[in-house]
């Protein structure tokens, strides 16, 4: 056992909170709420620089061929800084999936373009009626010689707007149980029939309602096998799910080292109000959410880079996880008083982002139910 | 012991039901307003309520006659609240501060002139007040304000910062905490002002808070000369007024019956909303959940009963008051958080979204609920106020 990071992710670590730091301070994710791509593309293109983007992509396909541990650590540099912009939809939704489901003729076409910067991707699953999970797909693909059709409406897609192209969980099939019949497409962003509305989320990323309506697509861009969807989704909501965890990490750090700070600094009564038993509580508190996410985080994520079963860990830390940066996040609020209720302080951004993380890829609610599962309930 | 409620007051809570669903404002309801929303046509409807429910005598219903009351009892009191907050009417914050907080205190401690010059159209609903107590340096440690108010033949002269005065852009006059002995210990030498906010030297500058809203703001004063009839009550013994205050502050009866309306419409919404094809009602967690929030909901009230038979018996509530301020704003924020729960991902999207589920008043009420166990007190400071003033537990 050795629960530090190796000399590499401990470089890795610290040079992407250096660059991140200065590159992305959280000004910019304000700059973004106004901004129509929703990101800036220098910085972007910096990532592609530093081998971000294909941080997972096997040196074969230009990449740098790390692990999910590697993708963590940058998710979680990401997160302390409230990093606006397509990384999570590109890199972890559209990447992971051609990775772990393309073909090798998708792989040629994508891979290289995405690990340097030439490409926006990211996963349509959500519909209406839906909540967490893979359970409700109704987005309908219909075969039409050597086409599908695709026909529905998808919600929460983050980054559609801007993508090159979108991979849709559609079904194909009414199948023999709601996890048979579904099928993965790489669609076109730009083809006839899609329309994207960015909805305005609390986070202000971008996520969007797209309508398909007639949105004809070759047969060649399904990804993995017709109507063998699931549990290639299953599998990439895990790793979404924990991918979200480490940025949850990063982003309470953040908001629990800001509250120490002002505890420490900020005097009533003569003293500073860190010297209360009450916001030492409070603190202590903290100490232990932040420390557990940061723990069973790093241990779904070292599982996945093993390649060592993961569902119990991974919905363990989301579980954990989501509810800890919610209650970090307020604690944050309580404990800085009414200057954090104030627009022009950070806090509230860490608190919106925080409530993004833990209703992405199934809350709290849903991952327990998962573990219950698991245990055999 | 009688929980109930006699002929005439079940009476009156219909009359008020009525009332209600005839003149509340539609557009009001049709954008799901709520009362810590601050925006130009929030305020002109909000305003326009408070001067229907003046003409009514039904704003400030307890007060004498002689300053626009009907003289009723608290209980009509407590019944006018419970429906106006149940059916969400147009009350703004400028309402409870200037009808619940500022204007009882001057009539416990004002000269005859002060009430006259102020209750009647507080009670018409055509004068506000502001709050200026809080400073960068005194939050929690209020008795720490350093504004001074410097005696100077018939006036004062006011000089300080104030922060976090919620609708000092719009007020007509702010309830003014200021230093009047410097060297007197700290509780003993604050004084209360009232103070005309378009007074030459007075400076609003807004501060835009998380939601979005201008609704606070930093207030400074520079030489602004003020009558000597502005003080309120005896010169340094501001303090004891203060708490007065602070306890009305502390003790809205309202609440629980809001609350109870938007858990019964959360409930509403889990019989009529499928999460991946099953009636979210079904669903265990979110079955105990709301049903741990209308008992708590329920106690909240019943505490608030407290409150009001403490007024009908003539006793301004104390730590009780506090007892249901860190109750009431903790529930708020675990109803806000149930709620958030249950709407799932659409929890992200406010009003305007075709896809946002109630009005998005859960998502607003979300990012409201931070400011909710800071303003008016914070919980930390509740806690030791029951502590120390309820339990007489030792200060150090
Ligand atoms: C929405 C909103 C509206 C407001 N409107 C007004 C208004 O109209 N007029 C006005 O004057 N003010 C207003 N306020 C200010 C409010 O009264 C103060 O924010 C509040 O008293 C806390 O002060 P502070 O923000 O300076 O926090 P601080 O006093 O700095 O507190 C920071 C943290 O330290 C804790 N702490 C401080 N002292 C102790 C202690 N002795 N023991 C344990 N913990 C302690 C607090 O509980 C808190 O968690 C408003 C605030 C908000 C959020």
């Amino acid at each position: 056992m050795d629960l530090e990071f190796t000399k590499e992710q401990k470089i890795l670590k610290s040079s992407a909170r250096d660059f991140l730091k200065k590159e992305c301070p959280s000004s910019v994710m304000r700059e973004m709420k106004e901004d129509e791509k929703g990101y800036p593309e220098a910085l972007w293109a910096k990532m592609a620089d530093l081998g971000w983007l294909g941080v997972m992509v096997p040196e074969a396909y230009d990449g740098i061929g790390g692990n999910f541990m590697d993708l963590a650590i940058i998710l979680e540099a990401m997160g302390e800084v409230c990093c606006p912009g397509p990384f999570f939809s590109t890199v972890v939704l559209g990447g992971l999936a051609i990775l772990d489901a393309g073909s090798e003729e998708q792989k040629k076409l994508l891979l290289p373009k995405l690990a340097n910067g030439d490409l926006i991707l990211t996963l349509a699953l959500s519909e209406p009626g839906a909540w967490y999970g893979t359970s409700v797909i109704n987005v309908q693909a219909v075969a039409d010689k050597d086409e599908y059709v695709i026909n529905g409406t998808k919600l929460f897609v983050e980054n559609a707007h801007i993508a090159d192209y979108i991979l849709c969980a559609a079904r194909t099939d009414k199948g023999g149980s709601p996890d048979e019949g579904i099928t993965l497409f790489l669609v076109d962003g730009k083809s006839k029939g899609i329309t994207c509305t960015v909805l305005d989320t609390l986070a202000y990323d971008k996520q969007c309602e797209v309508v398909f309506d007639n949105v004809r697509v070759p047969a060649d861009n399904i990804i993995g096998e017709n109507g063998k969807a699931f549990s290639v989704l299953e599998n990439l909501q895990e790793k979404a799910a924990v991918g979200k965890c480490a940025e949850m990490v990063g982003c309470i750090q953040t908001a629990f080292d800001m509250t120490v700070a002002y505890a420490k600094d900020r005097k009533q009564f003569g003293r500073p109000i860190g010297s209360f038993q009450a916001i030492q509580h409070h603190c202590a508190n903290m100490v232990i959410d932040v420390d557990g996410a940061r723990f069973i985080t790093y241990q779904a994520a070292w599982k996945i880079a093993e390649g060592l079963p993961t569902s119990m860990e991974a919905s363990m830390a989301k579980a954990w996880t989501s509810d800890a940066s919610r209650r970090v996040t307020f604690l944050g609020h309580q404990i800085h008083g009414a200057i954090s209720f104030c627009e022009e302080h950070d806090m509230h951004l860490y608190y919106r982002k925080a409530k993004a993380a833990e209703v992405a890829f199934g809350d709290g609610d849903y991952h327990l139910e998962k573990v219950a599962q698991q245990l055999g309930l | 012991m009688d929980f109930g409620f006699t002929k005439e007051q079940e009476a009156f809570r219909l009359e008020v039901r009525e009332y209600i669903k005839t003149e509340m404002p539609q557009k009001w309801e049709t954008l799901g307003y709520t009362v810590w929303e601050e925006t130009d046509e929030s305020w002109a409807i909000t305003q326009e309520w408070n001067r229907k429910l003046g003409a009514k005598g039904w704003l400030a219903l307890t007060w004498p006659e002689e300053y626009g009351g009907l003289g009723r009892s608290p209980v009509d009191q407590l019944i006018l609240d419970e429906e106006m907050a149940a059916a969400g009417t147009p009350t703004g914050v400028e309402t409870m501060i200037t009808i619940g907080w500022v204007c009882p205190t001057i009539m416990l401690f004002g000269t005859d002139e002060q009430k006259k010059k102020y209750l009647p159209p507080a009670a018409r609903g055509e004068l506000t007040f502001c709050l200026g107590y809080s400073e960068p340096d005194a939050g929690s440690d209020l008795a720490a304000v350093s504004t001074a108010a410097v005696e100077d033949g018939d006036t004062f002269v006011v000089n300080g910062q104030k922060v976090w005065t919620s609708i000092a852009h719009r007020a007509d006059y702010c309830w003014l905490a200021a230093r009047t002995d410097p060297d007197a210990p700290k509780h003993k030498g604050v004084s209360m002002f009232v103070v005309d906010m378009k007074s030459p030297g007075i400076t609003v500058r807004p501060l835009i808070n998380i939601l979005g809203f201008h609704s606070f703001n930093e207030v400074f004063f520079d030489n602004v000369i003020i009558p000597k009839e502005s003080l309120v009550g005896e010169k340094n013994n501001g303090w004891y007024q203060l708490a007065i205050a602070l306890d009305f502050e502390r003790s809205g009866v309202g609440g629980p019956a809001r609350m109870k309306q938007v858990i019964d419409g959360l409930v509403q919404y889990c019989k009529e909303t499928k999460r991946n094809g099953t009636p979210l009602w079904k669903d265990k967690g979110v079955q105990q959940e709301l049903a741990r929030l209308a008992v708590d909901a329920e106690v909240l009230r019943l505490l608030c009963y407290r409150i009001t038979w403490l007024q009908i018996n003539k006793k301004t509530p104390n730590y009780e008051a506090s007892v249901t301020k860190v109750f009431g704003s903790e529930l708020l924020d675990r109803l806000s958080n149930v709620g958030m729960r249950i709407l799932g991902p659409y929890s992200q999207l406010d009003r305007g979204s075709k896809w946002a589920q109630l009005h998005g008043g859960i998502t607003r009420s979300y990012l409201n609920s931070p400011s909710m166990g800071i303003g008016g007190g914070t919980s930390e400071i509740q806690r030791s106020i029951i502590a120390m003033r309820g339990l007489g537990l030792p200060r150090k």
